[in-house]
């Protein structure tokens, strides 16, 4: 029983991670209709810089970690801004083609990461707490799973708020809708193009420090690694749907996690039939409305 | 004019096949470029893999130049052939071609199986589901199912199994021949299946699809067999791959692989037969090349702020893609046919006064271009 509480847990702070990364990849695919193969790029430089910051105040302290949170953060959605405004937007409406501009970006990063940190793995510590367990129904869960989970939490309920309650998110859920008509109103969606690229890139890199606590370690490949996952859950969930993507996310991990613990390690591998038969019974998705 | 028109790429192509065939024979030195001269192994081997990736990236371009289908697991196809191949070879002792004809079938399948799932959806999300089954191949290859892949290792290829003439260093020129072969045959399939009314449908389909279903005909249908086809040759590539490495490592069904092809069909022009070849050799060229210079003293002793980028050749092949992609759509054969479109019509332009001549000629050029003008990816 305990085994599987800690399962279940442990699932649940994959998907927080995944949902980090495929909220940013399902909005961007749902206003602008681009595949950003230099999302896990994003996540990647946010947990490098990050780190580094944590390690200058201080990894141990909960100050270096906040801050480092901060940092991955604005790092991320600097990244993704500057990404939009040099290379997506001069490649207006040509999708393919912008797909192919993320795919040579990912290369090339990755490539600069590792001529900058080495390929090896940098294993990283953070404020004792994230190490200790807590017992919970006879489990013990380590404390970083229940900061993962809260702050995916956190950034589900502000992205939703954000859409339902702002003038920009207005635009945006309209733009996801029906674009030719939020331009004919005489609205620049182009502003919430960026915008959108900045959320998503601040979520990656909040989510890629959180995921070197998670993992334990940096390395240039932790990016693109969570990123296939990323692509599977929106695509289960349903293209630029967000609560498809929370929601395949957790299924997605957990999935995950009991078939890699009671199936022999099969947990990629299941995860793909699943979308396979997901594909089979419902090509759009969980929640996805059109083709 | 129009019966030199049409021969003239039939010339050069025989021509072109004629010169790489007596290559090996030949005491060429290209320094900088290939490492010996071209009748020893280390330029043979080379030129043999630069085929290798050629015949994979025309495969390639059946899909995302014929069909307009973005894959991001076309490296499961070439793996599929590499890993196939040397499994049929290790368990069953078969010989050589018995097995090559069991372990492209056994891709067929594969191919048939994933494209018929991934081709529910198109677009985009096909590029997500296609990468996702690739991931899975590359994960089962990895994990080493029943000792027959070697894990990370690798497997590798047993000589005993291969006939004698392919095996050792003094061969090498045997398998260069064999890769030039199979670059021929896959060239002639991918050339086939373009003019086929398939292909046909499959073309049209990527610029209008609801056209093609009004018509009456089923792109789906012709989707899945251009997916099985270039599957098949794709497979023949890693198959050939396999006997020239002699083995395949876990690299070979990696979403890298399938990144690196299509960088080379983009390098080369979407859609344009000759420049995807043109592409690949160059990006392989290229590859081996930035990897020596980046060890060079002259890099070593640059300052880190120019000294990281330049060590690491993926950092400039992905800045050279992003360049191409942005500012070059065409890649290589878009700006050769740019260049030649300019001197034709430069001189002669002024001539043409009429505008029915104007016409006549806009229409030779459709003409002569055809089988080559690069399809712009516009989806």
């Amino acid at each position: 029983m305990s085994t599987l509480i800690l399962l279940l847990v442990t699932g649940l702070g994959l998907g927080a991670l995944y949902f980090l990364v495929a909220s940013g990849l399902s909005l961007i695919y749902g206003l602008m209709h681009v595949l950003n193969f230099a999302h896990g790029s994003f996540l990647t430089l946010g947990a490098f810089l990050g780190w580094m910051t944590a390690q200058r105040l201080g990894a141990e302290s909960w100050g270096g970690f906040a801050l480092s949170l901060v940092v991955g953060a604005a790092v991320g959605a600097a990244i993704a801004v500057a990404t939009e405004l040099l290379l997506i937007r001069p490649l207006y409406e040509r999708h393919i083609e912008q797909v192919l501009v993320t795919v040579g970006l990912s290369l090339a990063t990755v490539a600069l990461f590792e001529g900058i940190w080495g390929s090896d793995a940098r294993f990283i510590t953070g404020p004792p707490w994230l190490d200790e367990t807590t017992s919970l129904f006879g489990a013990r869960i380590p404390n970083d799973r229940f900061l993962v989970i809260g702050f995916a939490v956190v950034v589900l309920a502000a992205i939703v708020l954000f859409l339902k309650h702002t003038r920009y998110g207005t635009i945006i859920r309209a733009g996801v809708e029906n674009r030719a008509m939020v331009t004919a109103l005489g609205i620049d969606v182009r502003r919430s193009f960026t915008l959108v690229f900045s959320i998503g890139g601040a979520a990656a890199g909040l989510g890629g420090v959180l995921a070197a606590h998670y993992f334990g370690y940096v390395s240039p490949s932790l990016g693109g690694s969570l990123l296939i996952f990323a692509f599977i859950v929106t695509v289960i969930g349903g293209l630029g749907s967000l609560p498809g993507a929370a929601i395949a996310s957790v299924l997605v991990a957990e999935l995950q996690q009991l078939a890699n613990y009671y199936l022999g390690g099969t947990g990629d591998f299941v995860v793909v039939v699943a979308l396979a038969a997901v594909l089979l019974v419902r090509p759009t998705g969980l929640m996805g409305a059109r083709a | 004019m129009s019966l030199l028109n049409r021969t003239k790429p039939l010339l050069v192509a025989v021509v072109a096949i004629a010169v790489m065939a007596v290559l090996p024979l030949l005491n060429l030195s290209i320094p900088g470029v290939l490492p010996t001269p071209t009748y020893q192994p280390g330029a043979l081997s080379l030129l043999a893999l630069c085929m290798v990736f050629a015949a994979f990236a025309l495969s390639y371009n059946l899909l995302l130049g014929t069909a307009g289908l973005l894959s991001f697991g076309h490296a499961l196809a070439f793996g599929a052939g590499a890993y196939g191949l040397g499994i049929v070879l290790e368990r069953t002792g078969l010989p050589l071609w018995a097995a090559l004809v069991v372990s492209l079938v056994a891709a067929l399948v594969l191919a048939q199986v994933t494209g018929a799932i991934s081709l529910r959806v198109d677009g985009i999300p096909f590029a997500m589901v296609t990468l996702a089954f690739a991931q899975a191949g590359s994960v089962l290859v990895r994990r080493n199912p029943g000792d027959s892949t070697g894990g990370d290792e690798g497997l590798r290829l047993d000589s005993d199994q291969v006939p004698g003439w392919m095996v050792g260093v003094d061969n090498t020129r045997n398998l260069y021949w064999l890769a030039l072969l199979v670059l021929v045959v896959v060239y002639g399939v991918v050339l086939w299946i373009d003019r086929s009314r398939v292909g046909h449908v499959a073309a049209a389909a990527r610029e209008n699809e609801l056209r093609v279903r009004v018509l009456g005909l089923t792109p789906y249908a012709a989707r899945l067999v251009v997916f099985t086809t270039a599957g098949v040759l794709a497979a023949l590539a890693g198959a050939l791959y396999l006997l020239l490495q002699s083995g395949a490592v876990p690299h070979v069904v990696s979403a890298d692989l399938t990144i690196t092809v299509l960088v080379m069909v983009v390098l080369g022009g979407v859609g344009a037969r000759w420049g995807v070849i043109v592409g690949a050799v160059l990006y392989t060229l290229l590859n081996q090349r930035l990897a020596i210079v980046a060890h060079s003293d002259a890099v070593e002793s640059l300052p880190d702020v120019l000294r990281v980028p330049l060590s690491e050749p993926m950092f400039i092949l992905g800045t050279l893609f992003i360049l191409v992609v942005m500012f070059a759509p065409g890649g290589i054969a878009g700006a050769a046919g740019a260049l030649t479109r300019q001197r034709r019509s430069g001189p002669d332009a002024a001539a043409a006064s009429a505008a029915g001549a104007a016409r006549r000629e806009a229409r030779a050029h459709l003409e002569d271009a055809d089988s080559e003008t690069p399809a712009e990816v516009r989806r």
